[in-house]
């Protein structure tokens, strides 16, 4: 079990900044995210787009501004725990005891959920059945390609995950591609490869197809598929792999006994406090009247949720305001030597 | 201002008006229309404000956006007649549009 002042759900950049100011007032915190990657939506959605509304940096990418965050936290050596959703809540005397999905454990006093819409997931397949064979013949990543070797793979989607798994999988495997349009968005080159191999018959390619049935009863045996005009095709399968890109759910934390409206928790503008005493949200997942989903919005919030959170990590202490400028203190948290 | 008819995946039929400049999906938002979830507010970097739009208005509202199609890729359901409802700016034109909403954005 890992103990701290502070564990922060979510890496995005208001997770980040929000561990900065608790670094500054001289708390500690774990940070958790379920992609494998800090930056939130700014690395996962838009990590090359630029954002103009950061102030003092007229341009930025998503990709520029995480960096930066993660360079400006850098000082206080705080640990992020990549992949990994929370699941759990639980109180353990005046502490908070969080589990989460690889079973790592944290005990603090705060708990400051920066989550934004929800942590990432894979989209899956719409046909019900596939929830059957999920994990065991009907995937959504690829962790050991072994498996697949001499068998029989259906991968949908159009996106780069498809074509590049398409072509990798097709050296050693027969592998069937399906698309539900004649574009792809992955790659112009990957497409080029994909139909290449089309051409050489190491790919069957299908677009304007999607899934409409599967079979099989305690294994996946065969597919079956539409194409725009209603007419179908089926195949034998011995695996069927979706990417359809991520979506963002809210997941366990809707069970944690906080209030919760249209997705978003509601706070006071104070310190950012849920109906929960020592749990805080910040960023785009919480609301109160007036609430800007803006990046600058979330870091106001967390440099006052991280003072909330003081006095439940120091009850004994009274926090005293310091500017980074003229503290001695923070600056020796900074690792500043004068 | 235009008159936009959202219908829900269980038949339930909402008729609104909407001022020129908004989006279906504003139109829906603002008015608590189920359905439309909007997690991205509108920057077109996420697939759940998705709608299916009538044939006979497919046409006639504006054309997709680029990397509108890639982002239905990662819809649910999707559809040929499927749009993401953030890309729809209400007009005059737009009186009398018909959407239908999927059985769940996620």
């Amino acid at each position: 079990m890992i103990k701290t002042d502070v564990v922060i759900i979510g890496a995005g950049p208001t997770g980040l900044f929000c561990a900065h100011q608790l670094g500054v007032i001289g708390l500690k915190c774990e940070i958790i995210d379920n992609l494998n990657k800090a930056g939130g939506q700014c690395i996962e959605l838009y990590p090359d787009k630029p954002i103009y509304d950061i102030p003092a940096i007229p341009e930025c990418t998503g990709e520029e501004l995480t960096k930066g965050l993660l360079k400006q936290i850098e000082p206080f050596n705080f640990k992020i725990h990549l992949n990994q959703r929370v699941e759990k809540l639980s109180k353990e005397g005046n502490n908070w005891k969080i589990t989460t999905s690889n079973k790592n454990e944290f005990l603090s006093s705060s708990i400051i959920i920066a989550g934004g819409v929800g942590s990432f997931e894979p989209r899956k397949f719409t046909v019900k059945e596939c929830e059957k064979f999920e994990n065991n013949s009907v995937l959504y990543s690829i962790k050991d390609k072994s498996i697949f070797k001499e068998k029989t793979v259906s991968i949908f989607g159009g996106g780069d995950s498809a074509l590049d798994w398409a072509i990798e999988l097709s050296k050693n495997s027969k592998v069937i591609l399906v698309h539900r349009r004649d574009e792809f968005r992955g790659a112009s080159s990957s497409v080029d490869k994909v139909k290449k191999l089309e051409k050489e018959n190491k790919i069957e390619l299908f677009t304007k197809h999607q899934l409409s049935k599967i079979s099989g009863d305690s294994k996946l045996e065969g597919i079956e598929i539409k194409h725009d005009d209603d007419t179908v095709k089926s195949f034998k399968t011995d695996y069927l792999l979706g990417f359809f890109g991520l979506i963002m759910q809210l997941g366990p934390i809707l069970d944690w006994g906080l209030n919760v409206d249209k997705k978003t928790i509601p706070v006071n503008t104070e310190n950012f406090e849920t109906n929960q005493k020592g749990i805080f949200a910040i960023g785009d997942i919480c609301s109160y009247p007036g609430k800007l989903k803006l990046i600058l919005s979330g870091f106001h919030e967390g440099a006052l949720a991280a003072r909330g959170c003081f006095k439940y990590a120091r009850p004994d202490e009274k926090l005293r305001f310091e500017f980074t400028t003229t503290s001695k203190a923070i600056r020796e948290r900074l690792g500043k030597s004068n | 201002m235009a008159k936009i008819t959202y219908i829900e995946h269980n038949g339930k039929s909402h008729t609104i008006d909407v001022e020129n400049g908004l989006t279906v999906m504003e139109g829906a938002v603002q008015n608590d229309i189920p359905g439309i979830d909007a997690d991205c507010g509108g920057s077109m970097a996420c697939a759940t404000c998705h709608v299916y739009v009538k044939e006979d208005w497919f046409n006639k509202v504006p054309s997709k956006a680029e990397g509108e199609d890639d982002m239905l890729d990662q819809a649910y359901e999707p559809k040929k007649n499927s749009r993401l409802s953030c890309q729809l700016i209400i007009s005059d034109e737009l009186d009398g549009l018909t959407v239908n909403l999927p059985e769940k954005q996620v």
